[in-house]
């Protein structure tokens, strides 16, 4: 188990270009589809779970990792995530001042701009179809995009907001 | 996702501009910072982290930042894990970057492990699962908004709209892995948007 957690984080940090929800579909891909370990709804409360806690948005491979094997496994997923990309990063630093100006870095960065765009995308489909399976709840979403894109409302309340909206809504049996 | 994260790194003064006059901080110092933006950082760890570098540490200047972060951006990983990898490593090299990136997800660690405890103990309750759902669906939307917010530069350029369409189509439904998605859509893009100046 812990093998396999390793590898799959060990491979998921080196393919996390444009940020950690771009390599959300292949996390839940590879615990949910290809080793079962658990159900696509477990994967999307621990997501949330993951939203609603402070810090970078990949802390859910520590809470995955946690939910996997324990400690061990909490440890081994976040040691894995982290370090193939931070020694990536290390080395570029290193390199930094070489190839700063240089046209190849602009055209990489072009390219891999809508891939990262498709990857969030996918993303953002991979975790609503699991949330969203009553008019109810499709709702919430639909109105948490919306007040995102037009205010300037903070993360956390909307959580908040959601968690209630859930609270109250299981109150009424839907 | 990280929002406020656009600047790129050419205003930064070229290549001399990675020597700061300023406090030069202490692995610890760098612990103790990061530490400080982990547990500080909810729902967009960006901003914070660029508070404590550019304004309460003074450790960069402005344009020294854009200029990091640019580069993060572009490889792989978090972009902030990556930053905190970047300013660990440009001040104090490899311990550096092992403190500040400790620093970083230690707190954020445990906290989570702490909430996974508390959803292992309470899922089967009926109301605990029907807050679970609100979450879960406020966590859909927000993903979807950063999406949108992500799309929004490439609207006037159909060529990655078109690419983009293609990497979500071969993810989001066909459900392809990863590695041989990126390894064929990547230079693909690159290669697209050079030939078509898209």
């Amino acid at each position: 188990m812990l093998g396999s957690i390793a590898a799959i984080f060990g491979q998921l940090s080196l393919l996390a270009f444009g940020g950690g929800n771009t390599i959300l579909p292949e996390m839940q891909r590879q615990v949910v589809e290809v080793h079962r370990w658990m159900s696509a709804s477990d994967f999307t409360s621990l997501f949330a779970l993951a939203q609603a806690a402070p810090g970078p948005n990949l802390m859910i491979v520590t809470l995955l990792g946690w939910r996997l094997a324990g400690l061990p496994g909490a440890l081994v997923a976040t040691f894995c995530q982290f370090t193939p990309s931070a020694l990536v990063t290390g080395l570029a630093v290193a390199a930094w001042q070489r190839f700063h100006t240089s046209g190849w870095r602009r055209l990489i960065a072009a390219g891999l701009v809508p891939i990262t765009v498709g990857l969030v995308a996918a993303s953002a489909t991979v975790i609503a179809r699991s949330a969203d399976k009553s008019w109810f709840f499709a709702a919430l979403t639909a109105l948490v995009a919306g007040v995102t894109l037009t205010t300037r409302t903070h993360p956390l309340c909307l959580l908040a907001f959601g968690a209630l909206y859930g609270w109250f809504g299981g109150l009424f049996a839907m | 996702m990280d929002s406020g994260g656009d600047e790129r790194g050419e205003a930064a003064g070229g290549t001399e501009a990675r020597e700061p006059a300023l406090p030069d901080p202490s692995l610890a110092g760098l612990f103790l910072g990061f530490l400080t933006v982990g547990l500080l950082g909810f729902g967009g760890v960006l901003p914070i982290a660029r508070r404590m570098i550019i304004e309460d540490k003074r450790w960069m200047t402005a344009a020294e930042f854009a200029d990091l972060l640019g580069l993060c951006q572009f490889l792989p990983g978090g972009n902030v894990i990556n930053l905190s990898v970047a300013v660990g490593f440009s001040f104090r090299g490899s311990a550096g970057a092992a403190a500040a990136l400790l620093g970083l997800v230690t707190m954020p660690g445990a906290i989570v492990i702490a909430l996974g405890i508390l959803y292992t103990r309470f899922q089967d309750d009926p109301q605990v699962r029907h807050v679970f759902a609100g979450l879960a669906a406020t966590a859909a939307g927000l993903l979807i908004a950063t999406a949108v917010k992500l799309a929004l530069p490439l609207r006037d350029k159909p060529v990655r709209i078109g690419i983009a369409l293609l990497c979500f189509g071969a993810v989001a439904i066909l459900r392809l892995p990863l590695v041989p998605t990126l390894i064929v859509l990547a230079p693909f893009s690159m290669l697209v948007i050079r030939l078509t100046r898209g």
